[in-house]
């Protein structure tokens, strides 16, 4: 008897099992109505390098995206492609890490692109996948993470990591010095603290702030998401009793950094944010938090990448510019977003 | 228990069932009188001297704390706060190690509890959902983590995978389905009474501590209380004899991995809340935290033995060590080291202590586990 009540009782819970694992996958597909992120393109001024020119065939590849940042590169890219009528956009997933984005870019080297616009994984790891593609006569766009050998790039469009630390201490000094505060406390959350970007932004913050007799009291790293920079944030808060400035150098972990400093109902200091996202650019204009200005690390340079790259497949030089190819390098600056100008950045925020 | 089964190995309980030599009902009712016994003369009074250790150890992390900073420490109430505190960011990692410590008693593992947390707190944080008001965030939560749990439960139980490997498995598909679902993005949580669970206190104590404390409190009365509980050790301890004694043990561990994907679906709504968002990437590596917390709490991996005190208090240590860490401005990277050496200390002192508990005990109880 019970045998065979058990075997039916089985099989309900494992039809039952599917069925939930089911309803699991299809609500999946249907659950979200977001609009697709706004993406950042230029548009084509009238005339000369934007009118169609030579068809350009540009491959694409960057790391699968962990956060918004990365998410936004590869929108940014797609956008700006398809803002080209003569510029056809072939895109490679890039797997889950640097040997896997080798194999996608071996496939896409054999479709023969014209050029290659590339955010490696890690510079130093697909330094010889460049080399490789300029000895076949394909120039390489390399995004953001540098290659370290010359030779493997034709073009090198990259921000810059130590100059967003300095704007961040630049500005937090300015307002300190504006509002007459001696001994200030100044407190620092940064990204994952292993990666050389984060050491480099706050080697930037560190130095301008010595450069001014001051120091960070206290940083406690968080990992690029909100959840872990609102831990990272009740962490520093319970140290510092009373901050006068922090610099949380992400807006997507920055989300957890303000909904800590509201749950420990703490006003006294300001905070500088950094990236720019759309949300911190808000908060920033709204001005009701304590985040008062960002420091911009851009995702529009994938945009930028695109347009060049363009540029690059067509023989053609930037047209403000009385060289006839497009440069070597180019540094994004980092740029101070405050209340004052936050209007003008927010069609960059991702 | 082993009086009764001295021939039985680590065998699955699931195998085509031999006859049993003796009749079942009696079988089953000498197990559960030794069960009886074993759990107050035993287990019981052991588990109570080793969570007095883990308590002598957090009074150590304490006294640390004073010695370090004296000017906080000072301050009764920035003392109270910093307390609230280190509950706080116990809390959500202490729901999901309630559900583990469970699993791991039962004789499994569930490494896929961060995932689930991730993919619950996405599913609960959409346009969609969020347009349902706190309600739905919740139930979307609740039922994700349910639903993932039981498709664990049905791989382990029905599909006869490793529990390593199910879970593992879970892991990579659900935080996959997190990316699918938030498109990469954190997405923000807009409603207020969810981010008030996070920032409201009640009585001078913040919501997330009542939380923390009633899972705890509903864990503690299943485990110690309840048949369920003592199936769950039975079914650890020895699943051949927990089958012998008619226990479905199948069934059990179904159950046992729902009952994670549950605890991890109110840890979803608490992280969401802390973080005033959700996306793929959150809750990152808390199955280590969570099996960690059990271990040093005793929980036997295993299976078979485990307390949800001893959980609690794992959890507690781990986080007023990172408070202590925060507190003197010492690298991460040095916190984690100290976090290493916990565990093994811990692991040791239970070996050690298991050693001379069995001397002690005699050849009989030496067989166990």
């Amino acid at each position: 008897m019970t045998q065979h009540s058990r075997d039916l009782s089985r099989r309900r819970l494992l039809f039952g099992g599917a069925a939930l694992s089911a309803g699991v996958v299809l609500a999946g597909c249907t659950s979200n109505e977001t609009a697709p992120t706004a993406a950042q393109t230029k548009a084509a001024a009238a005339g000369g390098n934007a009118d169609p020119g030579k068809k350009v065939t540009i491959g694409f590849s960057a790391p699968a995206a962990d956060h918004g940042w990365i998410a936004a590169i590869t929108n940014n890219a797609k956008a700006q492609a398809g803002a080209y009528s003569d510029v056809e956009f072939k895109s490679v997933e890039a797997g889950a890490d640097a040997a896997a984005q080798r194999a996608a870019l071996s496939t896409l080297i054999s479709q023969k692109p014209d050029v290659i616009v590339l955010l490696p994984y890690d510079g130093k790891e697909l330094n010889a996948f460049g080399l490789e593609a300029m000895k076949a006569g394909i120039p390489v766009v390399n995004l953001d993470r540098a290659f370290p050998d010359a030779r493997a790039y034709r073009l090198q469009i990259k921000g810059d990591n130590y100059g967003m630390g300095v704007a961040a201490a630049t500005y937090i000094v300015a307002q300190l010095k504006a509002k007459g505060v001696s001994n200030p406390v100044i407190g620092e959350i940064p990204g994952i603290d292993s990666l050389e970007l984060t050491q480099e932004r706050s080697k930037g913050f560190a130095d301008t702030l010595a450069a001014n007799g001051l120091k960070v009291a206290n940083r406690r790293p968080a990992e690029f998401t909100a959840d872990s920079g609102q831990q990272a944030a009740t962490g520093l808060l319970q140290a510092l009793p009373k901050i006068d400035a922090l610099w949380n150098h992400d807006d997507d972990q920055g989300i957890g950094v303000l909904a800590a400093v509201n749950q420990a109902n703490r006003k006294e200091f300001f905070m500088v944010g950094g990236a720019g996202s759309k949300k911190a650019m808000e908060d920033i204009q709204a001005d009701n938090t304590v985040l008062k200005a960002t420091v911009t690390y851009s995702p529009s340079m994938a945009s930028s990448a695109i347009s060049l790259a363009r540029l690059i497949g067509q023989g053609k030089g930037m047209s403000d510019l009385v060289e006839l190819q497009v440069p070597k390098e180019i540094v994004l600056a980092s740029e101070t977003i405050t209340k004052e100008n936050a209007g003008d950045y927010l069609k960059l925020g991702f | 228990m082993s009086e009764m089964t001295p021939t039985a190995t680590s065998a699955r309980a699931d195998l085509p069932a031999p006859s049993p030599p003796v009749d079942p009902a009696e079988t089953a009712a000498k197990a559960d009188a030794a069960r009886r016994l074993s759990w107050w003369r035993g287990d019981g009074g052991e588990g109570v001297r080793r969570n007095l250790g883990l308590i002598g150890v957090l009074v150590v992390l304490i006294v640390i704390g004073i010695l370090t900073r004296p000017d906080l420490y000072g301050d009764s109430n920035w003392v109270w706060d910093n307390i609230l505190t280190i509950l706080k960011l116990a809390s959500v990692v202490g729901v999901v190690t309630v559900g583990m410590t469970f699993v791991i008693i039962g004789g499994g593992i569930d490494l896929s509890v961060g995932a689930i947390v991730a993919l619950a707190g996405v599913w609960a944080t959409t346009v969609a959902t969020q347009s349902y008001g706190a309600g739905g965030m919740v139930f979307a939560a609740l039922t994700v983590g349910l639903a993932v749990g039981l498709v664990n439960g049905v791989l382990i139980s029905y599909g006869r995978l490793v529990p390593f490997i199910a879970t593992l498995a879970v892991l990579v598909a659900a935080r996959g389905l997190a990316a699918e679902i938030s498109d990469k993005q954190t997405q923000v949580s807009s409603n207020t009474f969810i981010n008030g669970i996070a920032s409201n206190k009640l009585l001078g104590i913040p919501l997330l501590v009542y939380i923390l404390a009633a899972v705890v409190a509903a864990g503690w009365v299943l485990l110690n209380r309840t048949t369920f509980g003592r199936r769950t050790v039975a079914v650890g301890g020895n699943p051949e004899a927990a089958r012998l004694a008619g226990i479905n043990v199948r069934r059990h561990t179904l159950l046992l991995y729902a009952l994670s994907g549950l605890c991890c679906g109110i840890a979803a709504i608490m992280l969401t809340a802390q973080a005033n968002s959700a996306q793929a990437a959150m809750a990152n590596l808390y199955e280590l935290d969570a099996i960690a917390a059990a271990i040093i709490g005793g929980t036997l991996l295993s299976g078979g033995r485990g307390t949800i005190i001893g959980s609690l208090l794992g959890v507690i240590i781990f986080s007023t060590i990172t408070n202590l860490f925060a507190i003197n401005g010492l690298s991460t990277e040095a916190q984690n080291m100290v976090k290493g050496g916990i565990i093994v200390a811990a692991v040791l002192v239970q070996q050690v202590q298991f050693r001379s508990l069995t001397q002690f005990l005699g050849r009989n109880r030496a067989t166990t586990t």
